[in-house]
């Protein structure tokens, strides 16, 4: 792990990793500071952060799901945050609806307040729900990472691909219908990026593993129309779609006769590239799918020469 | 009750309307509560009090009993003040001893609980008991009426309430935002459901209005400013310049041929864009008046002053080209005011999952009506923006209409006009065309027949809102089309159609400036924005200002026969108001006590209506009795209680809060 330099002068936030990003989606959790420590954002992860109470929870037990996600934000406040950053799209969401009920509804309010109050914490006042996507382009902004960007590109066309939960309901990340900050960001570094109307359509979510050929049927419907668009991989900000899409591959390959090998990455994983960052620290070894394009794309140039 | 008002006989009437009160006020217990009251002679409850033995009551209640103030608590004053106010008036009472209390949107229609609004409609009543005591006797006054009327807006709807108004003999003075008149209709290649040519309908009475010595017409021109009031309106008219001399053109057009731009170049906006003009251009063939207009924005000459001006040659010895030209202020009076300012078409970048803007070959309904026009920029042939002629066609109904997340209402013509360019395309192109509705809506004289005709023809229905227009391609037959997904809802299956192009049946809604229209002529808007009339059913084309009426699509969505009836029906209340010659004005006016009032002048600025004026010899201000509408304002504002309202006095006011709290 990386950890992030004490007061070098750039803004710091307070970050909730969520369980995702310290199981399948470590690579996101890697790239994301590494992306952060070379833009001279410091990281500083919650202290005792819980469970989001996940999309699941909330199906079952709305009330307690709150409760659990709201621990995060009044833990958050606690040591003085107005802004608690969640990369994981579920995670976003989750912590974000729990911030906007308990603020529009005073009956939710009302119990989470009690019982964070009961624990000893304080009751939630408007700590703020960010994504890295978003923090990137409204705090740094494309013309900054443009600048900064010291590397020149040297793979493929990207399909940028959104998935749902983070541009739905809320529209802070980015618009809900054809959203392209992805996209901006991409393309401000030098990475190429295709028209893709998929992009906020459903990877299968938990089907691949209850309706395993539902799920298995949606993941081979983004990969080929990424394909037909001219994609070589497809870069993504939430570690659901990221594992749906990358893990699947060999399995869609035998039941359509369909091969992709196409890797599947974390946007913080090529824009870290672009800054500068090296493979090992953005988790690029992690990768299932295409990763002999991987290794070509991001091995540096003067590597590759020393390779041949 | 004081002494002064010791020989007041009241009256009391408690209305059942129906059930309308009846069923949750206990109008027998209001009247008999009444009838302990100091003052009161006499307290009734009636079935129907607006009704002729109703009204009758109050006469022989007056003789009988001696009443010299009537209470009638009933519906709201907006419907039957008038009505007993006569009722009082023909029983020998001054009118304005009548007092109403609305017992009905006040209290039956909004509360559940019987003993409450019964409790409530006493305290109402006994408020007004107490209040009609203090009455003075009111006169109305009597002002002539300006016999001109100012329409607004040159669509259908103004040129044909001007025509109707000009043909009586009346002037008429018609004011259009745009360099021509015509409007919307003038856009449209055919109309529904007789798909006669809408140019050939229309242009005739464009040039009727040009001609007609009764209209004055300004285009290029907005209204800037209203003053006055019923039959005196002091309108601003401010004519923006268009750079040509209107009397000294004479529309030959030669300036347009003779620019330097030798093809043209610009963005055309009566064809949306879709074709190209000069700087100096006529917006359309037919164009009223056929004078050309100069776009300073594109024109070389006003952007750099260094253009060899062959327009100018080009006109010669006519010298109507003007690059000096102002803007001219008009100044006139008129005692009506038809508002016709339309509407503006649903803008889809609202509905982004339609794929407006991003995928070229997605189409408005509006954009399509120039595509198929004659006169439109690929002159009739319809073809995409690559060339290419479609061989398949989506329509989508109800974009941007009957939805909660962009308009909620249905726009009435959208059905109908999609089936006419199901028709129009089909018949251009031979493609196949398929429609995408929530329900067919043909509610009009001929329409479900040419529903059933363009089901003959081979169009394709497909029942369901559209999910989204995308270009993702799952099989071959998708490859560079635009598939539409939608859910079949007669067929419960969820089907991909790919297609050539997409038209987007956009729904009507107010035009932008809706609002500022709304208050510089101080009328009201419903909730959705369009024009608000006085009455849905019995005054569709009056608003709540006297002297303002509306025609067409800015009171809401209608078709081309319905504006021309809902425009002729305005014409036809502006004349019989004109006609008459003069207007009654309602006293409840304002006026200042000269001898308190210490001249400080704050009531001056407040007027909204311009009422007050200052005399300087006196040092005390005045209110005009005709201009003054009521409101209050200055009478609150005054900070030496030197400014009254008569209906309004404070003995009334005082009388009346007493008389509502004394159970409190």
């Amino acid at each position: 792990m990386n950890e992030p330099k004490e007061g070098n002068g750039g803004k710091s936030y307070v970050y909730y990793p969520g369980c995702s990003l310290s199981a399948t989606g470590v690579a996101y959790d890697e790239s994301l500071r590494t992306l952060f420590r070379l833009l001279n954002l410091r990281l500083q992860e919650l202290e005792d952060w819980n469970c989001c109470g996940a999309t699941s929870y909330m199906c079952i037990d709305e009330g307690s799901a709150f409760l659990l996600s709201a621990r995060n934000l009044s833990l958050a406040q606690k040591i003085g945050a107005r802004e608690l950053v969640a990369p994981c799209a579920a995670c976003y969401l989750v912590l974000r609806k729990t911030q906007d009920y308990v603020e529009k509804h005073r009956e939710i309010g009302g119990k989470v307040s009690e019982s964070l109050q009961r624990a000893g914490l304080p009751p939630l006042d408007g700590v703020k729900v960010r994504h890295p996507l978003e923090v990137l382009y409204n705090d740094l902004g494309v013309e900054k990472l443009r600048q900064l960007a010291v590397r020149q590109w040297q793979g493929g066309r990207i399909a940028c691909y959104y998935g749902c939960q983070a541009v739905r309901p809320y529209d802070e990340v980015d618009r809900p219908h054809n959203p392209m900050r992805m996209d901006e960001l991409l393309r401000a570094v030098g990475v190429p990026t295709v028209d893709y109307a998929l992009k906020t359509k459903c990877c299968g979510g938990s089907l691949t593993g209850t309706v395993h050929e539902v799920g298995l049927r949606l993941n081979y419907i983004l990969l080929k129309e990424a394909r037909r668009k001219g994609a070589e991989a497809i870069v993504t900000l939430c570690p659901l779609c990221q594992f749906n899409l990358d893990v699947y591959q060999a399995e869609i390959a035998r039941q359509s006769g369909e091969r992709f090998d196409m890797p599947v990455l974390y946007f913080t994983q090529v824009l870290g590239w672009a800054l500068g960052g090296d493979f090992k620290e953005l988790g690029l070894k992690r990768s299932i799918s295409g990763s002999d394009l991987i290794r070509r794309w991001f091995t540096a140039k003067e590597e590759v020469e020393a390779y041949v | 009750m004081s002494e002064a008002n010791g020989n007041v006989r009241i009256g009391v009437y408690v209305c059942h309307c129906g059930a309308n009160i009846g069923s949750i006020v206990d109008c027998k217990a209001v009247a008999e509560y009444a009838a302990g009251l100091a003052g009161v002679a006499v307290a009734r409850d009636y079935k129907y009090m607006c009704s002729d033995p109703g009204q009758d009551l109050i006469r022989q209640d007056v003789q009988e009993h001696g009443l010299n103030r009537i209470v009638v608590a009933s519906c709201s004053p907006h419907l039957h003040e008038h009505t007993f106010r006569t009722a009082a008036g023909k029983a020998g009472l001054n009118p304005y001893y009548m007092h109403m209390v609305n017992i009905r949107e006040h209290d039956s229609w909004v509360h559940e609980d019987r003993a409450s609004a019964t409790a409530k409609a006493i305290d109402m009543v006994r408020a007004a008991v107490r209040r009609v005591a203090r009455h003075q006797a009111l006169t109305r006054g009597s002002v002539p009426i300006h016999p001109a009327v100012l329409v607004v807006g040159g669509g259908i709807a103004g040129i044909h309430a001007a025509l109707t108004l000009a043909n009586a003999g009346k002037k008429v003075y018609l004011v259009e935002k745009q360099p021509s008149i015509g409007g919307h209709m003038a856009m449209f290649d055919k109309t529904f459901p007789t798909l006669d040519c809408a140019a050939c309908i229309l242009t005739p009475k464009m040039s009727s209005v040009k001609a007609h010595p009764n209209i004055t017409l300004w285009t290029n021109a907005e209204v800037t400013k209203v003053d006055g009031y019923v039959g005196n309106f002091k309108v601003r008219v401010t004519r923006w310049p268009r750079f040509i001399e209107e009397d000294l053109c004479s529309g030959c057009l030669e300036c347009i041929e003779a620019c330097v731009y030798k093809e043209p170049k610009f963005a055309d906006e009566f064809n949306l864009g879709l074709g190209k003009r000069k700087p100096i251009y006529i917006p359309f063939p037919q164009a009223v008046p056929q004078v050309p207009i100069i776009d300073p924005e594109t024109c070389i000459q006003f952007k750099s002053g260094k253009c060899k001006k062959s327009c100018l040659a080009a006109c010669g010895e006519r010298k109507a080209i003007n690059f000096q030209q102002k803007e001219q202020v008009e100044e006139i009076d008129v005692g009506a005011v038809i508002l016709a300012t339309g509407f503006k078409t649903f803008d889809p970048l609202r509905t982004p999952y339609y794929g407006y803007g991003q995928y070229p070959n997605v189409y408005t309904s509006l954009e399509v009506e120039r595509l198929v026009n004659a006169s439109g920029p690929t002159a009739g042939e319809v073809v995409l923006r690559d060339g290419r002629k479609p061989k398949s066609i989506g329509i989508i109904h109800c974009v941007g209409s009957r939805d909660v997340a962009a308009n909620r209402w249905c726009s009435r013509v959208c059905c109908m006009y999609s089936l006419k360019l199901a028709h129009l395309l089909k018949e251009h192109t031979g493609a196949e065309v398929f429609n995408f509705y929530i329900d067919m809506r043909t509610p009009g004289k001929g329409f479900e027949e040419f529903y059933q005709q363009l089901l003959n023809e081979g169009v394709h229905f497909i029942r369901g809102r559209v999910a989204e227009v995308t270009d993702w391609a799952l099989d071959p037959t998708e490859e560079g089309k635009l598939v539409l997904r939608v859910e079949d809802t007669l067929l419960g299956v969820v089907r991909r159609i790919p297609v050539d192009m997409v038209v987007l049946s956009v729904g009507l809604e107010p035009q932008p400036d809706a609002q500022d229209v709304r208050r510089l002529f101080n009328i009201s808007c419903a909730t959705e924005g369009f024009f608000l009339e006085r009455h849905p059913k019995l005054a569709p084309v009056n608003t709540f200002t006297d002297g303002i009426f509306l025609a067409g699509c800015c009171q809401g969505p209608r078709d081309i026969p319905d504006t021309v009836a809902q425009a002729g029906a305005a014409a036809a209340e502006a004349l019989a108001l004109i006609d008459a010659g003069s207007v009654e004005v309602e006293p409840n006016t304002a006026y200042v006590l000269e001898e308190v009032c210490s001249g400080c002048r704050t009531c001056v600025p407040l007027c909204p209506y311009n009422a007050i004026s200052f005399d300087l010899q006196k040092n005390r201000a005045q209110i005009h009795p005709v201009l003054c509408k009521g409101c209050g304002t200055c009478v609150a504002a005054c900070p030496t209680g030197s400014i009254r309202q008569h209906l309004f006095e404070d003995e009334e006011i005082f009388e009346e809060i007493e008389g509502v709290l004394a159970n409190v």
